[in-house]
């Protein structure tokens, strides 16, 4: 059994919640008491079915509202996956949940509805999963019955959606026609579209294949921490703790320590109390090297012909996340890897429009929720690779000195 | 390792407890006072198996604090007392009679141990200086706890604002802190009940024997089965018998509720958990029941 995460978005009433209600609740892991919980509300409300929706519902005060307003995370297993879903809302102004909820996502599953098509919320919620490099999109056409299972409905989404997404970065998209209320394509195959010959959405969910995602080639370990006991039965233990960002490393790889250059040899591998033969991500395991090299946190072990190059003038694209702009000769804290340090922004060189794709070069500020190409020059060197080629060594995120507030989302260009 | 190689995937619990070594991890690099709050039930006995393989073979570098309410089970005082002593890790007891002697938390015989325990937690951590605490909340246990994040922000007065939690990224962990503030971490968010029995399964490790199906004297209140107890005797009505149970979680002993089991292996907890209906809080904690909302406004005032 493995592990499957995916991010769920849609416009407000596309039917988010009560598809999630369904998996959860067709996978079993929707207990008795808060089902019953549910169906009292809904019976409180006055509603004539059980509202799903309500099963994944969070805080007072989201409840109050009736929306959900921030990222929250369920759980469900099958006999094959246990999934895991960050649950974002798809309001305009919360593309911050989004890129959060999309962030560690393997697979983006986007709603629509299909009386009435993509919308600008779904474009764009696209446009951010692509960002975000999220590699396995699906877009679920949702409420089919109230088109009577029109085979016309879903082809004329399906080929907006595929000319579109040429613009985008999605190496692979399957379009579903579902009910989520009937539950037509959600696990059972509906009756009601002879016409679909492609998976159910829990099938596909529980089949793609995410493994090969993760870089295999490029080896790279940003060190955590160090292990060193002063114990008599490890008098001279010194590992190196952190989890593998990319790669495959095994005892006996030359290798070089970022940003010292210095090189040595992968001496042993351990996890707990055993060696192991190879590590690969998103394994967490100590390093230990042949030679007394000086090695701290914040430095990465790379192999010796295979090293990112240590850069200080960062090209990035930046989600920004609070109220008080992004604006030129700003400065902020910047966390990548185990490495902190603090930037200065250099240059706003445009601002992207996510509904369009349109790159406005006149505005030198990012607002709250707008996402642009920012320069920034660090005080320390990031070991970093383009976020196209590690999701790992390829983000970073910015903070506010005075507030410790996040504040940013970076995706290293290259 | 159950991983397989051939294909350079892991197992699901693999992966999670890579996820957790490397908060552990992250968490001990960056702040300078981290404690592990333990409770003696399984999710906190997972947590110090965890952090034993992030930091092996070296200690595992914080202290871990208990709040005893006084109404502890034994048996998990036991556990407790075999976990630290192999671990030789320092063990810091919070007493919630002591913090009612010292005024700081006050009983007025209607406010349960478990909710007694929000202050002299706070406290505790203030006194000690703690900067970070870890705790074992998995957020598949209430939807209240669904939105948690890792690194979960409390403020001077030891607050959880659910309206304005920092995001969080990728494995992009921001620990920053004002003087008087401290993060609660909670590094198996992302288990669900069934991985940490499976875990527990897979590493062969110790939990308090209460977990597992044996006889004992209840009576049922509100729905629960309740052990009988000098802090909790039988009101008008109530009879005593003994029966066959095991417990879901442990706490206040005169709170937590057990069910009627003859699970006494982890295979068969395990297949018990599998095919459960209710939630392990629904059933078994009277203070989860009081209403929907119970959790969050408890979390709100610095429940763990
Ligand atoms: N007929 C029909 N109604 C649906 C379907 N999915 C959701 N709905 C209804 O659409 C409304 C909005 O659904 P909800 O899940 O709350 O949407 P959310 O805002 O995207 O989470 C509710 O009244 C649902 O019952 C569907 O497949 N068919």
């Amino acid at each position: 059994m493995d592990l499957l995460r995916f991010a769920t978005a849609g416009s407000v009433d596309d039917g988010k919640s009560t598809l999630i209600g369904r998996l959860l609740l067709d996978s079993k892991a929707i207990f008795e008491d808060q089902l019953e919980a549910v169906e009292a509300t809904s019976e409180a409300k006055g509603y004539d079915y059980t509202d799903l929706a309500l099963l994944t519902d969070g805080l007072r005060s989201e409840r109050e509202q009736g929306i959900t307003i921030d990222v929250a995370y369920r759980y469900f297993a099958t006999p094959n996956r246990k999934f895991i879903i960050a649950d974002t809302p798809g309001h305009v102004q919360y593309t911050r949940n989004m890129v959060t909820g999309a962030s560690t996502a393997d697979l983006g599953l986007v709603l629509v509805d299909a009386r009435q098509g993509l919308t600008e919320q779904s474009r764009r919620h696209a446009v951010i999963l692509s960002l975000l490099r999220v590699p396995h999109l699906v877009l679920a056409v949702n409420k089919m019955d109230l088109v009577d299972y029109d085979q016309a409905v879903y082809d004329a989404i399906y080929a907006e959606f595929t000319s579109f997404a040429t613009k985008l970065n999605i190496p692979d998209l399957e379009v579903i026609p579902i009910s989520a209320l009937q539950g037509d394509n959600v696990v059972e195959r509906s009756t009601n579209m002879g016409w679909y010959s492609g998976p159910t959405l829990m099938h596909h969910l529980e089949h793609v294949h995410v493994a090969s995602d993760r870089d295999l080639v490029d080896a790279r370990f940003p060190v955590q921490y160090v292990i060193r006991p002063k114990s008599d039965d490890f008098h001279d233990y010194r590992g190196y703790a952190g989890r593998i960002a990319g790669g495959v490393l095994k005892p006996g790889d030359e290798v070089v320590v970022l940003p010292s250059g210095m090189t040595s040899t992968i001496e042993a591998i351990d996890v707990f109390n055993t060696e192991i033969a190879e590590a690969f991500p998103p394994m967490s395991v100590t390093l230990r090297l042949a030679d007394d090299v000086d090695v701290s946190r914040g430095d990465m072990i790379a192999r010796v012909n295979n090293a990112p190059t240590p850069s200080q003038d960062i090209d990035a694209m930046i989600c920004w996340m609070t109220n008080e702009p992004l604006r030129p000769r700003q400065k902020l804290a910047i966390k990548h890897t185990t490495r902190t340090g603090r930037a200065l922004v250099k240059d706003v060189q445009y601002r992207l429009d996510v509904n369009t794709l349109h790159r406005d070069q006149e505005s030198k500020e990012l607002g709250l929720n707008e996402i642009g190409r920012v320069q920034l020059r660090t005080t320390v060197p990031l070991l970093c690779d383009p976020y196209s080629k590690n999701r790992t060594t390829g983000s970073f995120i910015l903070i506010d000195e005075a507030t410790g507030v996040t504040v940013g989302a970076g995706m290293i260009n290259g | 390792m159950t991983a397989t190689h051939a294909d350079y995937r892991l197992s699901q619990l693999d992966e999670l407890e890579a996820e957790s070594i490397h908060i552990f991890r992250e968490v001990a690099a960056e702040f300078e006072k981290p404690v592990l709050m333990f409770s003696g039930g399984k999710d906190s006995i997972v947590m110090m198996r965890l952090a034993e393989k992030a930091f092996y073979p070296a200690k595992i570098p914080f202290p871990v604090l208990q709040v005893d309410t006084g109404y502890d089970f034994p048996e998990v005082l036991a556990t407790r007392d075999n976990w630290v002593n192999r671990l030789g890790v320092r063990l810091i007891v919070a007493g919630v009679e002591q913090a009612i002697k010292d005024g700081i938390v006050v009983d007025d015989g209607k406010t349960s141990r478990n909710r007694l325990q929000i202050g002299t937690l706070l406290n505790a951590i203030e006194d000690n200086g703690f900067t970070a605490a870890f705790g074992g909340g998995r957020r598949d246990e209430e939807k209240a706890r669904a939105k948690e994040r890792v690194y979960s922000h409390r403020d001077e007065f030891g607050q959880w604002d659910p309206k304005n939690q920092r995001p969080e990224l990728w494995s992009l962990y921001n620990g920053r802190l004002h003087e008087g503030e401290h993060m609660r971490i909670f590094p198996i968010s992302n288990w669900t009940e069934l991985d940490i029995w499976d875990y527990i399964g897979r590493e062969g490790i110790e939990i308090p024997s209460i977990y597992f199906s044996h006889t004992r004297r209840v009576f049922e209140r509100d729905g629960m089965l309740l052990t009988e107890s000098e802090h909790n005797p039988c009101r008008d009505g109530e009879v005593a018998a003994e029966r066959t149970v095991r417990f879901r979680t442990v706490g206040d002993l005169t709170l937590t509720g057990c069910v009627e089991s003859t699970a006494s292996t982890i295979p068969e907890i395990i297949d018990e958990v599998a095919v459960a209906r209710v939630t392990e809080r629904g059933a078994t904690r009277g203070d989860d029941r009081f209403s929907e909302a119970a959790m969050e406004d408890r979390k709100k005032e610095g429940y763990f």
